[in-house]
């Protein structure tokens, strides 16, 4: 069975600009949300995980010039750039970078800001990262709703198996613009609190914005432990394009093929890193998907109350997590849960536990009825 | 201000305007038929679109999502509704 | 073991015109987008009123996957890998014009392209893997990286792959089932010669 390793990673989000600070943050139980102000005076105030502009200028100035690039690219640069300076020998002959975001540089749709107007392309937005490290092939973009940073994760295993490449960059990066802020209002779907998921009280999503980049490699390291990708799938629900499916068909499916492609028992999964937005259908549906699995005994969190919805980079950012939750052995408490409001029983994790973790389970859905599931494994030296 | 069957009219002419149902005349619809489920068969994004329709031509703001489940019963619950709480 | 893959079936749409490797179904001068894609619908004779409410890609993909799908029934498994360039600029452009008054939530919904997928899965009832890239230009190379390895992992036992593109009214649809029957054998080359033959003006990132 071929394994996609999980070398090096780094995040760039409200609650840090390296994974270790945002482990950090995660396990004193901080949050990286905060009620942002409206820009119209008639409009509500949001809930949202938003990274000062400040901050990220202040870091990007250390490696690139300011105007040159468009905030959601410094930050994908940033996140990029910090595993690289711990990965010096990565040849970038054979090194493809896969990209994953939902919208990229929306924010320029409404005003170009000065930059030209091709970098409202998704491909641009790309090409603007790769060529700042000087990738030799052209990146891979993809753009799959809320799964995208899992699904291109997922891709850099399918495409190695094909390709024979050794080692992969994988990014995920989304913005909080006015964009999906006036979309997802529109959708009647933000919460003006932090969002509570899988609790009675949940009103509704948060959205944040995060860059998730990591190292993969076909190859095993030589390290004491190590966590790989075993086994994945993506089945579409086939039932709506933005109500989640009352069965949680697809998100069952995913999760029964990507197990048996582990070829492990669902017994054997030890903690479960659920999508848990905190909207009333999809939590719902996603405990549904779980119970279907036999998978309701499983300790299962959202972090989604720490970082908001951070779209294309959420499945990206939560494997990350899940890696080094592995590691350490740790899982944090389901952020902000309160009374569970689903109508089928979960072990949602209530206070930051230390256990033993072997098989980890990551999932996400999203509009367009996408569903993924990941299996990850660790293995000790 | 229009009369009670014009803005059932004008309803049924708006609706299948704004929810692009083009396979379907304003008569067609009826004043008591179920719009969603087995009726005209609407779902939930229409049910927002509709939502954005009560702000739009009559300045009705439905704070709660919820809220709209009771309205859009059928033409004459959303035309009842609209009666007692317009503001344009 | 390597499974021979083959292009069982393909559909373009471009320029007016929408044709399979067999037969022309229509060839129009008509410039309008929605009143091309309209008068599509009714050529092929689709009865599904839901198609009205959907955003031009989606359009787009309904009429090519009716095509294939009439002469080669696809399984609940069919997996689904779409590319193109302007991801759903077009729709990004008409939502954020509703925002300057009553932002659109059935206008936002399809500001995501792989919305298209969901509606081809919708349609089809396919509860399958789907994947959608973005890149400049036409990626042949990725197209079949990608689904033979679905394939050949039996994470799928056919792939409706392809192009999908709208830009400015202009749009560029090339779509084929990959399966291991056919003749039409299923490589870069092949999709490369299939995708630019009588497309003079294949759509890319200007």
């Amino acid at each position: 069975m071929e394994k996609l390793y999980l070398l090096d990673d780094a995040i760039i989000s409200p609650l840090g600009f390296s994974t270790e600070e945002n482990m950090h943050q995660l396990r004193m139980g901080n949050s990286g949300l905060s009620i942002q102000k409206p820009k119209k005076p008639e409009a509500k105030p949001i809930c949202a995980g938003i990274i000062e502009d400040a901050k990220i200028d202040r870091e990007f100035a250390k490696i690139g010039k300011l105007e040159e690039f468009t905030k959601l690219e410094k930050m994908a640069i940033l996140a990029i750039h910090s595993v690289l300076k711990r990965n010096r020998s990565l040849d970038f002959s054979n090194t493809p970078l896969i990209i994953a975001t939902t919208k990229g540089n929306i924010d320029l749709l409404q005003t170009s800001k000065g930059f030209d107007k091709n970098r409202i392309y998704l491909s641009e937005f790309s090409r603007q990262i790769s060529n700042f490290f000087g990738f030799k092939q052209p990146p891979i973009t993809i753009s799959n709703a809320c799964i995208s940073g899992g699904l291109a994760l997922v891709a850099a295993k399918r495409l190695a198996a094909v390709r024979k490449f050794e080692n992969a960059i994988v990014l995920g990066a989304d913005l909080v613009s006015d964009f999906v802020v006036s979309g997802f209002n529109s959708f009647q779907a933000l919460s003006s609190e932090p969002s509570k998921p899988f609790s009675k009280a949940r009103e509704g999503i948060n959205l944040g914005e995060a860059a998730a980049a990591m190292l993969v490699s076909t190859k095993k390291p030589k390290r004491k432990s190590s966590v790989s990708l075993i086994g994945e799938a993506s089945v579409n629900d086939a039932n709506h394009i933005s109500g989640p499916s009352r069965t949680g068909e697809g998100l069952f499916r995913s999760m029964q093929k990507s197990i048996k492609m582990a070829g492990i028992s669902s017994k054997k999964i030890d903690f479960i890193s659920a999508h848990g937005t905190g909207t009333k259908y999809n939590d719902e549906m996603e405990a549904i998907a779980f119970n279907r699995a036999g998978l309701e005994q499983v300790p299962v969190n959202s972090i989604k109350a720490f970082y908001g919805h951070t779209l294309g980079a959420s499945a990206l950012l939560e494997s990350i997590l899940n890696k080094h939750n592995m590691l350490n052995n740790e899982v944090f408490a389901s952020a902000n849960f309160e009374e569970l409001g689903v109508s089928k029983p979960l072990n949602i994790i209530t206070e930051n536990t230390d256990i033993e973790l072997k098989y980890a389970l990551k999932t996400a859905s999203g509009f367009g009825g996408c569903n993924l599931a990941m299996v990850f494994q660790k293995e000790e030296l | 201000m229009l009369k009670m069957t014009d803005l059932h009219t004008e309803l049924k002419e708006s609706i299948v305007e704004q929810l692009n149902l083009e396979e379907m005349e304003p008569a067609d619809i009826s004043d008591e038929e179920p719009l969603f489920g087995d009726g005209l068969g609407l779902d939930s994004i229409d049910a927002l679109e509709l939502i954005v329709l009560l702000e739009k031509d009559y300045g009705i703001k439905l704070t709660e999502p919820e809220q709209g489940r009771e309205i859009f019963v059928s033409i004459n619950k959303m035309a009842q509704f609209i009666e007692e709480n317009r503001t344009k | 073991m390597q499974k021979e893959l083959y292009i069982k079936h393909w559909v373009k749409i471009k320029a007016g015109k929408i044709f399979d490797v067999e037969e022309t179904f229509l060839a129009t001068e008509e410039k309008d987008l929605n009143t091309f894609l309209k008068l599509g619908y009714q050529r092929l004779q689709i009865s599904y009123p839901k198609f009205h409410k959907m955003d031009g890609l989606s359009k787009l993909g309904i009429l090519a996957s009716e095509i294939i799908s009439r002469k080669h029934s696809f399984s609940k498994e069919t997996a689904l890998i779409f590319s193109n360039a302007a991801s759903c600029l077009e729709t990004d452009e008409e939502f954020q014009n509703s925002m300057q008054n009553f932002p659109s939530p059935a206008t936002f919904v399809y500001t995501l392209p792989n919305i298209v997928l969901g509606e081809l899965s919708i349609r089809h009832g396919l509860q399958s893997e789907n994947s959608f890239f973005v890149s400049p230009q036409f990626d042949a190379a990725l197209l079949v990286d990608y689904s033979t390895n679905l394939i050949n992992t039996k994470m799928a036992p056919q792939v409706l792959c392809g192009w999908i593109d709208l830009q400015s009214g202009e749009y560029d649809v090339f779509l084929c089932l990959i399966s291991s029957e056919g003749k039409t054998q299923f490589s870069e080359e092949m999709l490369r010669k299939i995708y630019y033959a009588e497309n003079d003006r294949p759509t890319h990132r200007t």
